[in-house]
């Protein structure tokens, strides 16, 4: 049991090592440590998968102190389908990375983006409170560094803005864990789990870590600094951002709500958060719809769709938590195309306005055919991940009778419909004759297809990751 | 009133005023002083709980979470720091030579 319960180290430790050694050899060697890290943690995080998979949850503590001094991590069917999805749509932003962004940036996005990627499997691990929160900040600092990478002026303001206000995210989550400590003297989620009771302290404790972690994620109306942020950022950085290291602090707010909070508090907050969720979906679709720059158009549906994960807390059912899980993966997936392939079309003809597509279907088809399938998950149309996400938490807003959920869904689909649309007309009509089209290497075109053919798969097979999700969903 | 309780009373009113200056101030340097003061009320409240059991030696735990969180903020404030600095240097290079086109390595957005 010990043993197998030591895998969980690997998804860890192999990023780590990996971005060590890339930093330490340079420009020669960067691509091919970065690819056998990359490799080696994707196997890694597979055999954990399978094993929990097997075997149900996994437990380890670290350095073999246990729960109530030390520190414990618990790998459930949700962490290991998240370290799935972060180990295949990491890889596929960072092979489009390479031809996108200059030399040295080359050099040095890799070894901060294999940092990212072990601060976010640690985050996916951990079960203690405060591991937690130190797993956020190490996202968060690697995340910065790589919004700033390109050290132009748009990326390190992009950079300050997110750190500025990732920062007080994090300190609202510490307090409020600070609170709970006083309280209940433990950091162990499973612990907390049990002698959490309803009261003052815990109430507010409750607010600070959700009001933080919805800053960093985040919800309307705390989304200010996203749209300044995805477009400062370099293509590559802002499909990480809005794909992977935003489902980070989403992860932790489900599992600490959904555990820890939910008995005790009363279902009236829960359905605060659905509202404000439901406010994310309809403002930042229609905030997508108005937009005139590609990148803006994605970065405000990025808006919408982290709206549609907090309609999970109203319902708070095991199919409202199945179809919230469902739409972080396959948003993840769909969002990362949509992102990359915009990366393609501003690399071929250097153009940022959404007139800028016009009839480019034509000469890069398998961007935009990924481009429609990122889309069709976006929106929701079967065969889709997004489709079996939105069709369980369409079921659940029926079944807990709280039908106005079922039209938040439908109209953020119209909306979501109408924008991806906007942007797949243009690229069908005649190509103007003065654009000149620079050819994109074949890798960068297949990227954004491969990341839009699993949002394709999770619509057609998603019994897998299902059961998988299912797996220690109650402790 | 006990002292522990003074002590995190003060812990949060420092948190409150660097929540105030974080999100009233537009100077980045300013932002970033703002966020090491709320750093600081957290980690207040942390010591305050650590003595929250007036009998027999203090609880240990909050302890160590304060050290890791003064690493975290040093660590957070010197890339802010940074970042502000390398922002005020090419802000100034393009002040300075109107005509020249600001740097950039790469194709913008």
């Amino acid at each position: 049991m010990t043993s197998v319960a030591a895998l969980m180290a690997w998804p860890v430790i192999l990023p780590l090592l990996g971005a060590v050694l890339a930093l330490l050899v340079g420009r020669p060697g960067v691509r091919l440590v970065a690819g056998v890290a990359s490799v080696a943690t994707l196997m890694a995080s597979s055999r954990l998968a399978w094993e929990v998979a097997h075997q149900g949850v996994l437990r380890q503590s670290i350095g073999g102190w246990g729960a109530p001094l030390g520190i414990e991590w618990r790998a459930d069917g949700l962490a290991a389908l998240m370290l799935l999805t972060i180990a295949l749509v990491g890889p596929l932003i960072s092979v489009h990375a390479l031809d996108h962004l200059g030399d040295r940036e080359d050099r040095e996005f890799l070894p901060l983006w294999l940092f990212v990627w072990c601060a976010l499997n640690a985050l996916v691990l951990s079960d203690d409170a405060f591991n937690l929160y130190v797993t956020l900040e190490l996202t968060t600092l690697a995340a910065v560094a790589l919004i700033a990478v390109r050290r132009d002026l748009p990326g390190l303001d992009a950079g300050l803005r997110y750190l500025l206000f990732a920062l007080p995210g994090s300190l609202c989550y510490l307090l409020g864990i600070a609170l709970l400590y006083g309280a209940h003297a433990t950091l162990d989620v499973g612990t907390l789990a049990q002698r959490v009771q309803p009261g003052p302290v815990t109430w507010v404790a409750a607010g600070l870590v959700t009001v933080g972690l919805c800053l960093k994620t985040p919800l309307f109306p705390l989304h200010v600094w996203l749209p300044p942020t995805y477009t400062g950022a370099p293509t590559p950085v802002t499909a990480l951002l809005s794909a992977l290291i935003s489902k980070g602090s989403f992860y932790v707010l489900l599992r600490l709500w959904l555990e820890v909070f939910a008995p005790v508090l009363d279902a009236r907050v829960g359905q605060l958060l659905g509202v404000l969720g439901a406010v994310a979906v309809l403002w930042g679709s229609f905030l997508a719809l108005s937009q005139t720059q590609l990148k803006r158009v994605v970065a405000y549906s990025s808006v919408a769709q982290i709206g549609y994960l907090f309609l999970v807390f109203p319902m708070a059912t095991s199919g409202a938590r199945a179809g919230a899980i469902y739409l972080v993966v396959s948003h993840a997936a769909a969002k990362a195309s949509m992102f990359v392939a915009v990366g393609n079309i501003h690399q071929a003809v250097g153009i940022t306005a959404l007139g800028g597509v016009q009839g480019l279907a034509y000469r890069m088809p398998f961007t935009f055919l990924a481009m429609a399938l990122g889309g069709i998950s976006l929106i929701g149309i079967p065969p889709s991940g997004g489709f079996i996400a939105k069709w369980l938490l369409l079921n659940e807003s029926i079944g807990t009778r709280q039908w106005w959920w079922a039209l938040v869904l439908l109209a953020g689909s119209l909306l979501a419909a109408a924008y991806v649309f906007r942007i797949l007309r243009g690229s069908f009509l005649p190509l103007p004759a003065e654009v000149k089209v620079r050819s994109i290497p074949l890798r960068n075109e297949l990227a954004p297809l491969a990341l839009a053919l699993i949002a394709l798969v999770l619509g057609l097979v998603p019994w897998f990751p299902l059961e998988l999700l299912a797996i220690g969903a109650s402790r | 009133m006990n002292p522990w309780l003074v002590y995190a009373l003060s812990g949060v009113a420092l948190f409150s005023v660097g929540l105030v200056g974080l999100f009233s101030h537009q100077h980045v340097v300013k932002r970033i002083l703002a966020s090491n003061i709320t750093g600081s009320g957290v980690l207040l409240v942390l010591v305050a709980l650590a003595r929250r059991v007036p009998s027999g030696p203090p609880d240990p735990v909050p302890h160590a979470l304060v050290l890791t969180g003064i690493v975290v903020s040093v660590s957070s404030t010197a890339l802010g720091v940074a970042l502000a600095r390398r922002m005020a240097r090419l802000q100034a290079e393009a002040t300075h030579s109107p005509e020249h086109e600001p740097r950039s390595d790469g194709e913008g957005p």
